[in-house]
């Protein structure tokens, strides 16, 4: 950076050198700097240290309160031969499909709903939110005693309409666990989809559909050739979020069912957690975090260059 | 769109699904509170009708007040949520801002470190942060939790308000500057007072999403007078295979409950600030 002219100079009176450190503050280049180098070390220090130093920890045999010690790929390697490992990262992918695949079938249509015109829909819309906003924890909790084994109301219900006559363990049968922690992340993340897309359905001017229907465009012509167009960039940007997001998810499958039975349910992010925080395996968990990072950084490097071209 | 005009019509294509999507969203928290004042006799019954309350009681939560410091989780939830607001607003204005308006060198590195930093999940580097944490001698403090919620929150913050940087006429800020205003105080009193709505937005994010983190408290809190009420419900509440289903619930409704006000006041920001990033372009 060159140096100003105020500078070389010689040192002029106070009043003078305020000045000239006010108008070197003054410079875009400066000025821009000062501005942001909290915020950027604070990230450098808390996002890209850690990223860097759990790398560094898996390649490590390192235990909670023990020094570490380099063992190469090794944790790799171990967990290429370990048959859990491939089961959570099955888990992981058929959850994360499934659950997005769900999520915007559903917002879509929620999305479809709510762009008529009906009284209190402003209501409704911050009611139809409110699965999104209140803590993840807590909502699952709630999940967690209407799925219960012996007092589910969903199997009180099932009972007394004939539907079945004896209950469901929802949480400790392999296949209807999964299921469990896709539905509740489906009615967690639903809203969200439903939401924005509403909000890009609004955008569309009705005039346009009248239009078309003029034109003698049929219904499913207008969907296709009218609102696909506008919601496809929508959708892509919350469908990359939400993936991303349910691929590393954590607080609902580690409360809801802990990631049992028999791991029938663990993913990534519950299994380092488990060996990671549970067993005090550092350098294993952070491996395990780490098998999570091919497909995420596929998905961030996306994501970014599209959020950038906008 | 589907059926045809008419009551039949319009029952089929919004009633209905609007009712649907409104029992199906909701249900969770009314059983949330008919649980948290049911006694436990109509809790544990196969046989009595659970859909309402036949006795309510109270018993619940003035256990969960007088038997567990859900009244200090609360106050953490509280103290952290407001802090890491606060924290995660100033630094996301201070990067957000010469990223939206100033030319200058590494410009394009930031703005791209901050988009990947903004995607970032946390479960990929909780187990190396509770490590440096550990080192910090910061386990079981609130501060440990004040320092790493805004990691998550200033690269949103910042990203969301970029948006309504950019949205300000530059010719605004050139007239205070050639009024005399420096760049700091044409930052500070032209363009973020017109970018409040931005401002009211990140921070209700900010706010929602740190009352929800669960992760880092859960590995950083472990006493019981440091936690949140996450944390607290799951640790306390459960106790190995007992669990206090009526004072769970009341503690899951009491914690959804600030969230839910601050929402209610702000809900078209939240909206704005949750389209933001997908829908303006």
């Amino acid at each position: 950076m060159a140096v100003g002219p105020a500078t070389v100079a010689r040192p002029a009176t106070r009043a003078g050198r305020a000045f000239s450190r006010r108008s070197l503050f003054e410079r875009e280049g400066v000025f821009s700097w000062v501005m942001l180098a909290p915020g950027v070390l604070f990230l450098l220090a808390f996002v890209a240290y850690p990223f860097f130093y759990g790398i560094f920890l898996s390649f490590q045999d390192r235990r909670v309160a023990s020094a570490g010690t380099f063992v190469g790929l090794a944790n790799f390697v171990t967990l290429a031969h370990d048959a859990v490992f491939w089961q959570v990262t099955r888990n992981t992918f058929i959850y994360t499909i499934v659950a997005t695949l769900l999520k915007m079938v559903g917002g879509l249509a929620m999305a479809l709903v709510m762009n008529q015109a009906f009284r209190g829909r402003n209501l409704v819309r911050a009611f139809f939110l409110l699965p999104f906003i209140v803590p993840t924890v807590l909502s699952t909790v709630a999940w967690m005693w209407i799925l219960d084994p012996t007092f589910s109301v969903v199997n009180w219900t099932l009972r007394n309409t004939g539907l079945m006559t004896q209950n469901f363990s929802w949480l400790g049968n392999a296949t209807l666990a999964m299921w469990s922690i896709i539905v509740v992340n489906t009615w967690r993340g639903l809203p969200f989809y439903g939401i924005t897309l509403l909000a890009g359905l609004q955008t569309i001017s009705p005039d346009l559909y009248e239009a078309a229907a003029i034109d003698g465009a049929s219904i499913t012509q207008r969907f296709w050739y009218i609102t696909m167009p506008v919601l496809k960039p929508i959708l892509i940007i919350v469908t990359m979020f939400s993936v991303i997001f349910t691929f590393s998810d954590f607080q609902l499958p580690y409360v809801l069912t802990h990631g049992g039975p028999a791991n029938a349910t663990h993913l990534f992010a519950t299994y380092a957690f488990d060996i990671g925080m549970s067993a005090g395996v550092l350098g294993m968990g952070a491996a395990v975090a780490l098998a999570m990072l091919p497909a995420l950084a596929l998905l961030i490097v996306a994501l970014t260059l599209y959020l950038r071209r906008e | 769109m589907v059926g045809g005009k008419g009551l039949a019509g319009r029952t089929l294509r919004l009633y209905l699904p609007l009712g649907f999507f409104l029992v199906a969203m909701l249900f969770p928290f009314y059983w949330m509170a008919i649980t948290s004042i049911k006694p436990n006799r109509e809790l544990y019954s196969q046989k009595i009708m659970p859909m309402i309350v036949h006795q309510p009681t109270l018993k619940h939560y003035i256990d969960l007040f007088a038997d567990t410091n859900f009244l200090t989780w609360t106050y953490n939830t509280m103290l952290v949520a407001v802090v890491t607001t606060v924290i995660s607003l100033a630094l996301g204005v201070m990067i957000g801002y010469p990223l939206a308006r100033m030319n200058f060198p590494g410009a394009a590195v930031v703005t791209i470190g901050v988009a990947a930093t903004y995607l970032v999940p946390q479960p990929l580097l909780f187990i190396p942060m509770a490590d440096i944490i550990n080192r910090l001698g910061l386990s079981n403090t609130l501060s440990a939790v004040m320092l790493t919620y805004p990691t998550l929150l200033i690269p949103f913050c910042a990203w969301l308000l970029m948006g309504y940087f950019k949205s300000v006429p530059r010719e605004l800020e050139e007239a205070a500057r050639i009024d005399g205003a420096s760049r700091f105080q044409a930052m500070t009193r032209v363009v973020l007072p017109l970018c409040t709505p931005g401002l009211l937005s990140a921070g209700i994010f900010a706010f929602t999403l740190a009352q929800n983190e669960f992760l880092y408290a859960l590995i950083f809190l472990t006493q019981s007078e440091v936690r949140t009420v996450p944390v607290g419900a799951i640790t306390e509440l459960i106790r190995g295979d007992v669990f206090y289903w009526g004072q769970l619930m009341a503690a899951a409704l009491l914690g959804c409950v600030p969230v839910a006000i601050i929402y209610s006041f702000f809900v078209d920001y939240y909206v704005a600030g949750l389209t933001a990033g997908s829908v303006k372009s």
